[in-house]
């Protein structure tokens, strides 16, 4: 019996605990850590079709039970994520979520048309990066950009197209109904808010682009609530994500209506978690007596 | 590298701001220069704090901290037997076996303490090593050096102790084979600026915010002539002509 199995899109995971984009790179770091194929899956830091440096200056900020990033997307570019960080993650076995951003709606297309042609099982489409001056951000907020968007990625993807959702969107519900109806075959949500920190000392903003992404567990009734809403109002599967921290977090996050979820900042202060989140949730479903994590999605 | 749940041997005020805490061991090879995430409180504050290895011996690792903020006020607070969780050890470390010879040491503050550990095993290999030692106000950690260093020389802001001013004042590269150097950016691009007019190698230890320590967030930017690197993962030491 595999209590935790759950299927997306037709794509099987092992069980519904997906490590984050941005929060764990392409997964060779925590490898050394823990095995990490025994996720359901891996997010990778999120791509762009060029190289980029990322933002200068500070990029992180500790706040009362979360941080604030300021990274900018700094990655390899597709081709040499294609080249040096797939086969990798290939040998791993677990489903390997592609994170693609970008500026410019060119760059998305072309980088999906690369990443059409490798083992990547999903596309996960970041209309909502908060670090980056143009692009992401407008995207993330208004239904109409972002329901063209979609729609041409949709147009030129063979992959499955997971659409990862800003909770700065002008209306979170009307937003996933847009990404719907253009095409999209699944919702991830809540990336970071957008947020802001003060250097007293040097009265000035702490980040170089003057606001940056909350997450961690400070956000996580606002991320559970969006779930909610949203699960209640598509069709598609949602992956939930927010501030998740404890097996409880994921049970929560399911009886709302995730099909799974992400965990991304918790790595950061408990390095060695997946595996025991993994193992809680095998638990839970022992003790309740119930024979596949998925009966309880959307209960609530 | 691995996250290793333990308890505190020991936790010892030095001076008004200084600690020493000692954890235990179980590690087969510590470099110099490399440093550990330590966290002792619960998901309120969600971020260790990385601090480098100040003294490694057998059966225990000691850091060397200044308060500074509300991580370093706990990890003061902490007692004998108190739990504390510890990732490590990261990071590459200072070059010892690939610079020798003559090897200066320049710290300032807090960036004096894994340069004891640093002197420590470049002499054991053999190298004469002058420490360079810079405060603000109180001294702390420069006696123990006394007994490994071949010579230390030391400036003092306020003029209580050795030389009125800062380190890099009396810091002439000159006579070095290479020098390693942590402390305020401000007092490393010194070094580095009078070591690269001499063509003499620095070594720069840099401190960064870091958030997963392991070098998948990429939070601890720092910039290189090859691009963007991680201080957590390809330093904290950068040989000081890449840094930009």
């Amino acid at each position: 019996m595999n209590r935790l199995e759950t299927t997306i899109n037709g794509v099987k995971f092992k069980n519904p605990v997906i490590a984050a984009s941005g929060c764990f790179g392409f997964g060779r770091e925590y490898n050394e850590l823990y095995d990490v194929s025994i996720l359901g899956g891996i997010s990778s830091k999120g791509l762009t079709l060029e190289p980029r440096q990322g933002n200068k200056g500070m990029r992180v900020w500790e706040t009362p039970s979360g941080m604030l990033n300021s990274v900018g997307l700094q990655n390899p570019g597709v081709p040499k994520f294609i080249a040096d960080e797939l086969p990798w993650m290939e040998k791993l076995g677990n489903v390997i979520i592609a994170n693609l951003g970008g500026s410019l709606i060119e760059d998305y297309l072309n980088g999906i048309m690369l990443l059409n042609e490798t083992n990547v099982d999903f596309i996960e489409l970041n209309i909502s990066c908060p670090n980056v001056k143009t692009g992401g951000m407008a995207l993330g907020i208004k239904n109409d950009i972002a329901f063209e968007a979609v729609k041409l990625a949709k147009n030129v993807s063979k992959k499955p197209l997971m659409v990862k959702l800003s909770p700065n969107a002008e209306n979170i519900v009307e937003m996933a109904k847009a990404c719907e109806e253009a095409g999209a075959d699944s919702l991830s949500l809540v990336n970071t808010f957008k947020g802001m920190a003060v250097d007293v000392k040097n009265r000035k903003p702490v980040f170089n682009n003057v606001y940056a992404g909350l997450s961690g567990a400070a956000i996580k009734p606002l991320a559970l609530r969006m779930v909610h809403e949203v699960s209640k109002n598509v069709a598609i599967p949602v992956i939930g994500l927010g501030g998740i921290y404890s097996v409880e977090d994921i049970i929560e996050f399911i009886m709302v209506g995730a099909s799974a979820v992400q965990i991304g900042t918790v790595n950061f202060s408990h390095p060695t978690i997946a595996p025991s989140l993994i193992k809680g949730l095998e638990d839970y479903c022992i003790n309740e007596n119930i024979n596949n994590i998925m009966e309880i999605k959307g209960i609530i | 590298m691995d996250f290793f749940k333990t308890k505190v041997l020991s936790n010892q005020k030095i001076s008004s701001d200084i600690f020493v805490i000692n954890v235990p061991n179980h590690y087969d090879k510590i470099l110099p220069g490399q440093f550990f995430m330590l966290k002792s409180w619960d998901d309120h504050l969600p971020l260790f704090r990385p601090i480098s290895v100040y003294n490694v011996e057998n059966d225990l690792i000691s850091f060397m901290y200044r308060i500074v903020g509300s991580g370093t006020a706990n990890l003061a607070n902490l007692k004998k037997g108190n739990p504390i969780e510890i990732l490590g050890p990261l990071g590459n470390g200072f070059p010892v076996g690939q610079e020798n010879g003559t090897i200066a040491l320049v710290g300032g503050g807090v960036g004096i303490p894994p340069l004891f550990e640093t002197a420590k095993q470049l002499k054991k290999m053999g190298n004469i090593v002058h420490v360079f030692l810079g405060y603000k106000d109180e001294l702390f950690g420069f006696e123990e050096f006394e007994n490994i260093a071949d010579a230390i020389f030391i400036a003092c802001e306020n003029g209580s102790e050795g030389y009125k001013g800062y380190i890099t004042d009396i810091f002439d590269p000159k006579i070095y084979n290479a020098v390693f150097t942590c402390g305020p950016e401000v007092m490393m691009y010194k070094v580095r600026d009078k070591c690269s007019q001499l063509n003499i190698p620095s070594w720069l230890s840099m401190e960064k915010h870091m958030a997963c320590g392991v070098g998948a967030c990429l939070v601890c930017n720092c910039d290189t002539i090859h691009g963007t690197k991680r201080a957590c993962k390809d330093g904290p030491v950068f040989l000081g002509s890449d840094i930009l």
